[in-house]
């Protein structure tokens, strides 16, 4: 059996009945890997002999009848979430060497559920790209056409799940890269809440904008991946003490009486028209399943890109301070003194993209410039916070396409970052209010490119957007779901 | 430009940044673009509008100052490039 094909819901109902063991599926995504990631690129570290030992301790306690709702099924997870003795690159040369001590409290939430870690997944840079191509590493593919881009920062995450080398993965999305990479190679993503699942152990980019997340195949799986990592954790001050529901429930929920709100200000000139049928399609599939559609203003989304490109950077740059050569990773002991170590390690230690940034960031904070740039972008976050706290007054759920177009070959932005910041416009203002937000596969287009719906929800109202999401997906029944002939 | 070449490398040795020359020319014509971008935002009007610094309304978080366990030594120097057993060691400051 192709147990690497397989949905966690399916995989775990096999190793429940003990049809098939964890050791069986371990292996069969290991060789799936083997096979396939040569080409799709998906992984900087595979952990053969720790990834197979999970799963005979998951197999010890499945057969006992114990074992947590992952128990004994192999993930990926994101470069950038801290594993205790599996090295955390985040994709940069700087952290090449870095064994993290502990574990993220994501990552100690799926072992305890009894879940298998097969390895770490590509993704740019310190999680600061829209392609994945600024990883130092490996440019993972788009497992339906490896001549494009698999989307970012989550790109490894994403095509690693389109690929079948894991049954679900783990991702982080700052300004979509959840949303963007999973559109990009039709499986479904979530950003949630903010303070919704906790950031510990997730190495920062920009604090008060990330948020950890599930890349999956399908959408049960997304939920079931969220009652799992949701929840208050005393050790990230941000998380937020509040109840965590039980998602799945929210699978059988009906569309009716869900009001579904259309903005304008999303159906932008330069979106692809193919983009614009398909996300069209998904809405009449929806209100055909008994939701109602509303048309409603996000006035201030044309200024998303303008403030996010001010505040993460402006975060980042103080972020990856941290980063001198002396605690952890990469040294260069060229120098004589103190200051010229730092300078050499960061310098030869970083990528372009990751110094752009920086940059960027030090400018908006300096002095002289910090009211034009860091203060202005801050008091537009607001207005563009408020235009959502005033949609949803109209409706439960908002819905457009994740991007502009679907994915572009590999190289086609890289030296435009402007042009690139731009293909973020329609993921970024989540971040920057907090809100949930959910990419959910809803055509493909004539290349055969996958082509993603996005949801975006109030506060805490990620079951609105399960509920929605699974819906489409019953009443859509895309086919093929996942690459043929990989 | 918005941003002139010694602005460029004070900027970047303020982020302990050494930029090549190679780097610099390239880099003022992004920061150049991405700042002329950035400035549709003074199309706003925003005098009265407070700034967001978190997306969600939270208290501050207290805790009570108590010991727990934390990393020991070994581990937290264990990704050190040099370090003595004891500590991390860096060129001589003084």
């Amino acid at each position: 059996m192709e147990l690497h094909k397989l949905t966690i819901h399916e995989l775990r109902d096999l190793l429940k009945k003990r049809e098939v063991s964890a050791v069986d599926a371990t292996r069969k995504v290991l060789e799936r890997i083997d096979s396939v990631d040569d080409t799709i690129q998906a992984f900087i570290t595979v952990d053969h002999n720790k990834a197979l030992k999970q799963a005979e301790e998951a197999d010890k306690l499945l057969q006992s009848g114990e074992g947590g709702e992952l128990c004994g099924v192999p993930l990926s997870i994101k470069d950038v979430l801290c594993t205790k003795g599996i090295r955390t690159t985040c994709g940069s040369r700087i952290l090449e060497t870095f064994v993290p001590p502990y574990d993220a409290t994501v990552v100690d939430k799926l072992n305890k559920s009894g879940a298998v870690t097969v390895g770490k997944v590509a993704m740019d840079e310190f999680a600061m790209g829209s392609t994945s191509e600024n990883c130092a590493y490996r440019i993972p593919k788009n497992p339906w056409n490896p001549e494009y881009i698999s989307g970012g920062s989550s790109g490894g995450s994403a095509a690693s799940v389109a690929a079948d080398e894991c049954i679900a993965s783990l991702g982080t999305d700052t300004g979509g890269s959840i949303r963007q990479p999973a559109s990009h190679c039709g499986v479904v993503g979530m950003k949630p809440t903010y303070g919704r699942v906790s950031r510990y152990g997730l190495v920062a980019f920009a604090s008060s904008l990330d948020q950890i997340g599930p890349i999956t195949k399908d959408v049960r799986d997304c939920a079931l991946l969220m009652n799992v990592i949701s929840g208050y954790d005393p050790k990230d001050s941000t998380s937020v003490k509040r109840d965590v529901p039980d998602y799945s429930a929210a699978l059988s929920k009906g569309l009716k009486g869900l009001k579904i709100g259309i903005p304008k200000e999303y159906f932008i000139q330069g979106l692809d028209a193919e983009v614009e049928k398909a996300v069209f399609n998904g809405i009449d599939i929806l209100k055909e399943a008994g939701a109602e559609t509303v048309e409603i203003s996000l006035p201030h989304n044309d200024y998303c890109v303008a403030v996010y490109y001010m505040i993460a950077p402006a975060e980042a740059s103080s972020n990856l301070a941290r980063y001198d050569g002396v605690k952890y990773g990469y040294r260069d002991s060229s120098g004589e003194s103190l200051q010229e170590m730092y300078r050499n390690t960061r310098s030869k230690g970083f990528g372009d993209e990751v110094k752009r940034r920086i940059v960027i960031g030090t400018y908006a904070l300096s002095s002289g410039y910090y009211d034009a740039y860091y203060k202005k972008a801050s008091q537009v976050r607001t207005l563009i916070t408020e235009d959502f706290s005033k949609a949803y007054e109209k409706c439960d759920v908002i819905v457009s396409p994740v991007t502009p177009t679907p994915a572009w070959p590999i190289g086609e932005k890289i030296d435009d970052p402007l042009s690139m910041y731009l293909s973020d416009i329609l993921t970024i203002s989540a971040n920057l209010a907090g809100i949930p937000g959910m990419s959910v596969p809803c055509g493909f287009s004539s290349k055969g490119l996958p082509i993603g719906l996005q949801f975006q929800a109030a506060h805490f109202q990620e079951e609105k957007l399960i509920t929605t999401a699974f819906n489409l997906e019953q009443h859509l029944d895309l086919s093929p779901k996942r690459p043929e002939g990989l | 430009m918005k941003i002139t070449r010694e602005e460029l490398i004070h900027v970047a040795n303020l982020a302990n940044l050494k930029l090549s020359p190679e780097e610099i020319g390239p880099m003022r014509d992004q920061l150049d673009k991405i700042l002329s971008y950035v400035d549709k935002l003074n199309e706003l009007d925003t005098k009265n509008i407070a700034p967001t610094t978190h997306a969600i309304s939270i208290q501050n978080a207290f805790r009570e100052d108590v010991v727990r366990e934390s990393l020991d030594q070994k581990d937290a120097l264990s990704n050190g490039p040099q370090q003595n057993g004891e500590a991390f060691v860096v060129p001589s400051v003084i």
